[in-house]
């Protein structure tokens, strides 16, 4: 498939000598670079990330609970006056995922319009009944998203999908910037890139900011973690540790009173906010799932009277749902009254009857996602597809045509990328990370590139096999 | 009819424990067919019991105590006067439209064999209001009320597989079934005077309700295959068992525990 | 800091302690085996090293017989054996994993690649030397650790709490050599002599690497009742149960002390420490040498169960 690419522009102007802009000293530096030099380099990376332990566990194999995702040390670049256009956009998002929340589980204002049907709400598995009429703490939901972004074009920036229960990946964007921070220093020097190292700050910022209104002025800010098992875990220690607060397991909390506190060395002491990166169905076995061992029974109970805030909020996954996703950009326009800056990737819902003939028909050109899957699980890549691999999609869209939507398969732009063969063009997307707290929201410039090392393939998800760059925000 | 309930929960931990914190579902609120003339939870011990509603209107005491304590009783007395409403649910507290009901659970999730028990009912065709009959008989023919091998943690679709459970399983079995027809299900968790003049009972009974078109919700005892009379005393609804159960618990240390449940529903008059 | 922090801490630093025991256990079991009958050499030496080891039912309920083969595969590879250097390391690993933060990446290096490193070794069908290659390997990573802790952590709770571990472990560990090999250092046989019970007590110096140490700080032939006093009494010998103590003692009192509340342990490890700085060496064997350890290895344990109860949980 021939995409944009990030470096070179249009796949159509092969004539331009061009390179984009940004790209300048970053392509010259790469044809200047001598044999093994690239090579050299990237070993070095590794090693600094095994060292780090930068690691991240997939799921299903058990030999590979710490493995390194793969680093590409070249790194993707987007200008100043582009981030300028995604920053307004993903504002604008973020604004609309929250207001859509506080109505879903409020007055229901866009139900009633018309906007989003009734049943895909009610019935949403992440539309989580105890949230309804539970305000949380200054009406925020959704404090830090995810938003992963493709490119289709100089101008076209797409939203794939809205991360809004406990998106990941944030430890990478800092840490490839570490690394290459240390690895390539005459390119820092010669580039001005925008700093990432902030978000941290930002983070603490947002997660104290939203501390209950009867919590002290120092409120205790904890990060609440599933365990060492987690995929995610080194991020967890990570964050905590940046953020210079306590990384806890549900087993160090306990519920007195409807009061929320940690067991440590000096006694029991009290928590006012939880980051917590673990999922909705595990956070209080007396109202989730009764198994579970890895949250805090009565933390539902505390957190309904007030006496705690849950970043992100429990049932925020209602709004990240790719049924609900379809109806963003009406979402946008009814919560924030003007137009959706970034757009929607078309989708087909597969529930109506229509929309799934069509997509029966064109199943070998298309992507299809289940409603609720996530991290690139359940998920039929149309063009990259065997013939058994559709059949067996066809019969489960048949079978249950609610769980799915569809969408055309975009070409995502490509950026240079250091693979066996040599500097290759591999697809890329882009997750910024929005924090929304009582005050403002906040984006760090940039976000994590994900890119797809296999050639031609379009799956970025580290969970299957894909790897990361550093990401520039330049001023050119 | 006027019905006496007194249901008594006896803890004993082997060692004493600590946070202990319960959730009561435990106290039933008026409908068309059920006046609550007197209700009340008590703890024994230094306990906090507060009282709440949760998502779907149940009233829900949380009971909190710092312990240690290796004893806890719960007890539960009230009386209601029922009425037959040929089954209708009318009048009741209803926080969210029918279409929540769809929701599938872990414990009401329909595996294959079910998706072809629920087809095969479905085919029977008639109105929604005969296809949950035909649902109550087939399942009364098929499945058998067993208290040997199913648990609290049982799903539909396991029970069905095993062609026996308990009220529990049996509704849940009919909530699965039922969802997957189209219609909105739920779980009842309830008393029910026994007919043969036994009152002293070893569990509180299970039922479902289905949302019918044009009728409003509708009892279902799948375990005893009729629709609930003025026998039954309704205490809490859920999506399944989970969301209606009685109590659900948590406490620190304690060990093994004994449990000493004496449940009396006594109908007027006896 | 979260108890359960300070928890993973303890026991990293206990786990990692035991597997350096272990080892030196080994080596010198390995080396006494090979002596000749009348210099002391003997089987029993693999059985001694069973019972220091302390899981002797478990051990002859799984081999039936203590020989080089069993006793090796249980203290160095035996995946059924909690403490075996194995499984001690892998636990000590995870601990660390879960509390990496508090850590300094020196010492996350310093036990980051156990995993790896110890798929490496075979677990059986190893040859003597091999076998102590690893130990001295094993020896490395637990000085690492050590050194890695001394050398860049903070002095605070953390490091408290990682010094209290390593001290209580070792402290246990002392004793329970004591306990297993006591009767070899009561008078009756001392009036034996001969070259047998200079191995033997000699033995008992290597296992706590103190050959040297003990000829610096009596300047004689080993004698029995030295040997005793020099591994409870003697406070310059860092394995002794006196200097153990004063490093109990210590962390106990400075975690009192930032904390501003003094417990159970703080009493307790004083009062260990009371006896073991008022006590003579003629005393204690008039007393009961045995009686004095398995009350000494109770105190001990009581302390760690004090220690779990007022920060740990």
């Amino acid at each position: 498939m021939l995409a944009f690419d990030e470096m070179n522009g249009a796949p159509d102007d092969q004539t331009s000598p061009e390179v984009r802009d940004g790209y300048t000293a970053v392509k010259r530096w790469l044809d200047d670079a001598p044999p093994g030099l690239l090579k050299a380099r990237r070993e070095q990376a590794e090693l600094l990330f095994r060292r780090i332990g930068i690691t991240f566990a997939v799921y299903g194999d058990a030999e590979a609970e710490e493995r390194l995702i793969p680093f590409d040390i070249i790194p993707r670049i987007i200008t100043q006056k582009e981030w300028a256009g995604l920053e307004r956009g993903l504002v604008q998002r973020a604004r609309a995922l929250n207001a859509f929340l506080a109505d879903i589980y409020g007055p229901r204002e866009c139900i009633r319009a018309g906007i989003v049907p009734a049943d895909l709400i009610l019935r949403n598995p992440q539309f989580c009944l105890e949230m309804v009429n539970q305000r949380p703490p200054h009406g925020v939901y959704v404090h830090v998203a995810g938003i992963d972004l493709v490119r289709t074009g100089p101008d076209d920036f797409y939203v794939l999908e809205d991360n809004c229960r406990t998106p990941s990946g944030v430890s990478y964007m800092l840490e490839n910037r570490e690394v290459m921070m240390r690895l390539f220093p005459d390119l820092f020097s010669s580039h001005r890139v925008a700093p990432v190292e902030t978000y941290t700050d930002a983070l603490l910022t947002t997660l104290r900011s939203v501390a209950p209104q009867r919590a002290s002025a120092d409120p205790t800010v904890v990060l609440m973690t599933p365990g060492l098992h987690n995929s995610a875990f080194y991020e967890h220690s990570f964050l905590a540790d940046k953020l210079g607060i306590e990384l806890v397991e549900g087993r160090d909390l306990f519920v007195q009173d409807e009061v929320v506190f940690m067991r440590t060395t000096e006694g029991a002491k009290r928590v006012d906010v939880i980051y917590r990166r673990i999922d909705d169905d595990f956070i209080d076995p007396l109202v989730f799932r009764p198994d579970s061992m890895l949250g805090v029974p009565g933390l539902m109970s505390a957190y309904c009277a007030g006496n705690v805030t849950l970043a992100n909020a429990p049932g925020a996954g209602a709004a990240d749902d790719k049924a609900i996703y379809s109806y963003m950009p009406e979402i946008v326009r009814f919560f924030t009254g003007e137009a959706p800056i970034l757009k929607n990737v078309p989708s087909w819902r597969c529930r109506e009857p229509e929309a799934l003939a069509h997509v029966l028909d064109r199943l070998p050109e298309l992507v299809v996602k289940e409603v609720n899957g996530s991290g690139g699980y359940g998920m039929l890549v149309g063009p990259t597809s065997s013939k058994a691999e559709i059949e067996t999609f066809r019969h489960r869209l048949k079978a249950s045509p609610e769980t799915f939507i569809a969408q055309p398969t975009l070409a995502l732009s490509t950026c240079p990328t250091f693979v066996e063969s040599g500097v290759a063009p591999r697809h890329v997307d882009l997750r910024p990370f929005v924090l929304s707290g009582a005050d403002e929201v906040r984006i760090i410039p940039g976000g994590l590139t994900r890119v797809a090392l296999k050639e031609g393939s379009l799956v970025v998800n580290s969970s299957q096999g894909g790897g990361t760059k550093d990401t520039w925000v330049l001023d050119v | 009819m006027r019905v006496h309930v007194d249901y008594v929960t006896r803890y004993e931990y082997d060692t004493p424990a600590r946070l202990i914190q319960q959730v009561l579902r435990m106290t039933p609120r008026p409908y068309d067919g059920q006046h609550v003339r007197d209700w009340r939870v008590e703890i024994d011990g230094d306990g906090r019991l507060r009282a709440g509603e949760d998502a779907l209107g149940n009233v829900v005491h949380m009971l909190s105590l710092a312990g240690p304590v290796r004893r806890l009783m719960a007890r539960v007395i009230g009386e209601v006067d029922t009425s037959d409403t040929g089954g209708m649910v009318h009048g009741a507290i209803e926080r969210f439209p029918p279409a929540v009901f769809l929701r599938e659970t872990d414990l009401t999730r329909c595996d294959a064999a079910l998706h072809a028990f629920a087809a095969e009912v479905a085919a029977k065709g008639g109105s929604k209001l005969d296809q949950l009959h035909a649902l109550l008989g087939a399942l009364n023919e098929q499945v058998a009320f067993d208290t040997s091998p199913t648990t609290s943690t049982t799903t539909a679709a396991e029970a069905f597989a095993m062609k026996r459970g308990v009220c529990q399983d049996l509704s849940h079995i009919f909530i699965g079934a039922a969802r997957v027809m189209g219609m909105p299900a739920r779980y009842v968790s309830g008393h029910l005077a026994r007919s043969d003049g036994e009152i002293d009972q070893e569990a509180g009974h299970a039922w479902c309700e289905t949302y019918v078109e044009d009728l409003g919700w509708v009892g279902f005892d799948a375990a005893n295959g009729v629709c609930p009379t003025d026998a039954y005393v309704r205490v809490a609804i859920g999506l399944d068992y989970l969301g209606a159960a009685p109590v659900r618990g948590s406490r620190y240390g304690g060990g093994g525990e004994q449990l000493d449940v004496k449940l009396r529903v006594t109908p007027a008059g006896q | 800091m979260l108890a359960r922090t300070a928890d993973a801490l303890f026991w990293t630093a206990r786990y990692m302690e035991r597997a350096d025991y272990l080892a030196r256990l080994l080596e010198t079991a390995m080396r006494a085996a090979s002596l000749p009958a009348s210099y002391g050499g003997s089987s029993t030496e693999w059985e001694s090293a069973v019972a220091s080891a302390g899981a002797a039912e478990e051990f002859y309920a799984r081999y039936g017989d203590a020989t080089e083969e069993t006793v090796r595969d249980w203290l160095a590879f035996s995946p059924d054996y909690p403490s075996s250097i194995r499984n001690c390391l892998t636990t000590a690993r995870t601990n660390a994993r879960a509390v990496r933060t508090a850590l300094t990446p020196e010492m996350w290096d310093a036990v980051s690649d156990t995993a790896v490193e110890l798929s490496r070794f075979p677990a059986r069908g190893m040859d003597s030397e091999e076998l102590i290659r690893f130990l001295e390997w094993v020896k490395g990573v637990v000085r690492a650790f050590d050194g890695a802790a001394r050398r860049t952590m903070l002095r605070n709770d953390v490091y408290w709490f990682v010094r209290l571990g390593g001290a209580i472990e070792r402290a246990d560990n002392t004793a329970r050599i004591l306990d297993v090999k006591y009767h070899i250092l009561l008078p009756e046989h001392e009036r034996v002599g001969g070259s047998l019970d200079y191995f033997q007590w000699s033995t008992i110096l290597r296992e706590v690497s103190a050959n040297t140490a003990y000829r610096w700080v009596y300047r004689q032939s080993v004698k029995p009742w030295l040997v005793a006093d020099l591994l409870i009494l003697n406070r310059q010998m860092p394995r002794s149960l006196a200097s153990c103590y004063e490093v109990i003692a210590r962390q106990t009192d400075l975690l009192a002390e930032a904390y501003g509340r003094r417990g159970p342990s703080q009493k307790q490890a004083r009062s260990i420490l009371a006896r073991l700085t008022g006590a003579r060496i003629e005393d204690i064997f008039q007393s009961g040498l045995h009686e004095f350890i398995t009350g000494f290895l109770d105190d001990n344990v009581q302390l760690g169960g004090s220690i779990a109860d007022q920060y740990l949980t």
